[in-house]
């Protein structure tokens, strides 16, 4: 478990402060994938860097399975890191080395002997998927094989926590899909605890069990990602939300709409019962779906649909009623004029 | 008449060259076995690295610089009490390497400082956040990755050192470039000046050529 306390990171200069994390407290739980999302300048990347006291807190404690990391002396603070694996956005391999080489200089840190290293860089580069590529230089392997290499080397001395700084930001969209599927695999498998921070929203619809939204170096909204994607408080994380789920239509349909155009939210089971006809049966409208989609976030539905309802107007307010009754949120985004 | 003068000089020759090679080797040496580790010093005392020490930092940047400063002449006659408590005497080749290696060492510390500042940051706090200590984070980080930049400082370091050993014979040290000056500045004779010339040339050139051989073999990047 990974409790952050009262954290505070600030920046002095001889001029100005600058404050990178402001008083920030959460608990991540064993065995989750949390995300931290936020523009850059955020103090994403900060908090996540003070996990591991890469950047060390102006105030405030990290405390990892129990031990505040911030009491701890160098060498202390050197073993605990050894348990706290992290993998980084331009992956930071020392190009001098071969793939085996940067896997077991991890194994070294922990003053591992030659045979124990030889043996767990092979099961590692084996699980990540690079075997054939032991003695290969880092600039001889693409964005995605860098990636594993850095995986492989975080996963050296059986971490608990993985932390991952933006780490599929320099992938394009296929690789990044499959060192996703690799985090989510060491995360069901080995049950480390991982905690990224992104500022693509796709990685956290694919894989975080919770997220929290962080602006101005303050955490504005946390919660489970289906929570957060089917309910989001704060406009920062609607914005963000929006980004993966476009439910926006062109201005120029809006514009040459007559009737009232409703975004309609559909959440878990409902999302499969038959609302939008029974309710185009009960009232005298006419409903024409305009844009439609139905997103697996977590492996439970979330359908959104945005219709254009003619007919009376009293008619309309009434079916606007009813489905407002039934389902997780109806927005009208035009009325008849 | 002209191939006469030359062969008469050949035994002079000969003994500048070693006179040369002997001064460039020992102070090569020391610079290199004293300038490396202050070159990682320099780098890793330097805010934000993983042994920050400002107070370790300013001092031997100030006394790297305070040497630095010294045109090379003053070094070599300013040493002299040194120079004698070291090897017992203040003229020949060997006292002159001891002021050539004086001056060699900031000269080489800084070359390392500069390639060891090439290195990616991330690389190194990669290092850091995988707990490794400082020690294995010199020896299989920053020595592996700056290894490139550190032959062509070895290069640079070996031709300033043929250069500055032209000098050395103010304390009578010899050496090829004290013949140039000798025959040809000071007696105007122009062949032996032209020859050591040529010689100075293309030992330089040797020099250049095997470090960069060295440079691109050692380049795993």
């Amino acid at each position: 478990m990974i409790e952050v306390k009262n954290l505070v990171k600030v920046y002095s200069t001889k001029k100005n402060k600058v404050i990178g994390v402001d008083n920030v407290s959460l608990t991540i739980k064993n065995g989750e994938i949390f995300g931290i999302v936020g523009y850059s300048g955020a103090g994403k990347s900060t908090l996540l860097r003070c996990l591991n006291l890469l950047e060390r807190p102006t105030s405030g404690q990290v405390i990892i399975d129990g031990v505040d990391l911030t009491t701890l002396n160098k060498k202390e603070l050197r073993q605990a890191r050894l348990k706290i694996g992290m993998i980084f956005q331009h992956f930071h391999l020392v190009s001098s080395k071969t793939v085996f080489e940067n896997v077991a200089f991890a194994l070294k840190a922990a003053k591992k002997s030659k045979d124990e290293i030889e043996k767990r860089v092979n099961e590692l580069l084996e699980m990540v998927g690079l075997s054939d590529k032991r003695d290969a230089y880092p600039s001889q392997l693409s964005g995605g094989q860098k990636q594993r290499v850095g995986i492989a080397r975080a996963l050296a001395n059986e971490p608990t926590v993985l932390l991952c700084d933006e780490a599929t930001s320099a992938l394009d969209p296929s690789t990044t899909k499959s060192i996703l599927a690799l985090l989510k695999k060491i995360n069901r498998e080995l049950g480390i605890t991982i905690v990224l921070i992104t500022h693509e929203m796709e990685v956290v619809k694919d894989i975080c069990d919770r997220i929290a939204v962080m602006q101005d170096g303050k955490v504005i909204e946390l919660g489970t990602v289906y929570d957060i994607f089917t309910n989001p408080k704060e406009e920062l994380t609607k914005s963000f939300i929006n980004s993966v789920l476009q439910f926006d239509l062109p201005d120029h349909l809006l514009k040459k709409r007559t009737g009232t155009i409703v975004k309609i939210q559909f959440k878990g089971e409902i999302a499969e019962e038959a609302i939008v006809s029974d309710m185009l049966q009960t009232f005298k409208v006419k409903g024409n779906i305009l844009h439609g989609k139905i997103e697996y976030i977590q492996d439970m539905p979330l359908g959104i649909f945005v219709m254009e309802l003619t007919g009376d107007p009293d008619e309309i307010q009434r079916a606007i009623d009813y489905i407002s009754l039934r389902t997780n949120g109806l927005e009208v985004i035009a009325s008849a004029a | 008449m002209l191939l006469d003068s030359l062969m008469n000089l050949i035994p002079e020759l000969n003994k500048a060259f070693l006179e040369t090679l002997y001064m460039v080797a020992i102070s090569l040496s020391v610079a290199i076995i004293a300038g490396l580790p202050l070159g990682i010093l320099l780098f890793v005392t330097d805010r934000g690295l993983f042994l920050e020490n400002t107070t370790v930092k300013s001092i031997l940047g100030f006394v790297v610089n305070m040497i630095r400063s010294i045109p090379f002449v003053i070094l070599l006659v300013g040493l002299l009490p040194l120079t004698k408590l070291i090897t017992g005497t203040t003229i020949g080749p060997t006292a002159a390497s001891v002021s050539l290696s004086v001056a060699a060492i900031p000269f080489f510390a800084r070359i390392v400082e500069t390639s060891l500042r090439e290195i990616d940051k991330g690389v190194i706090e990669a290092a850091v956040a995988v707990g490794a200590t400082p020690w294995m984070i010199i020896k299989d980080v920053l020595l592996p990755e700056a290894r490139p930049g550190i032959v062509h400082g070895i290069t640079i370091t070996t031709i300033s050192l043929v250069v500055y050993s032209a000098m050395a014979g103010i304390v009578g040290g010899g050496g090829i470039g004290d013949l140039a000056i000798r025959f040809g500045y000071y007696r105007y004779d122009d062949t032996v000046m032209i020859t050591t010339i040529v010689i100075l040339i293309c030992l330089v050139q040797i020099i250049q050529f095997a470090g960069d051989r060295i440079a691109r073999l050692v380049d795993k990047r």
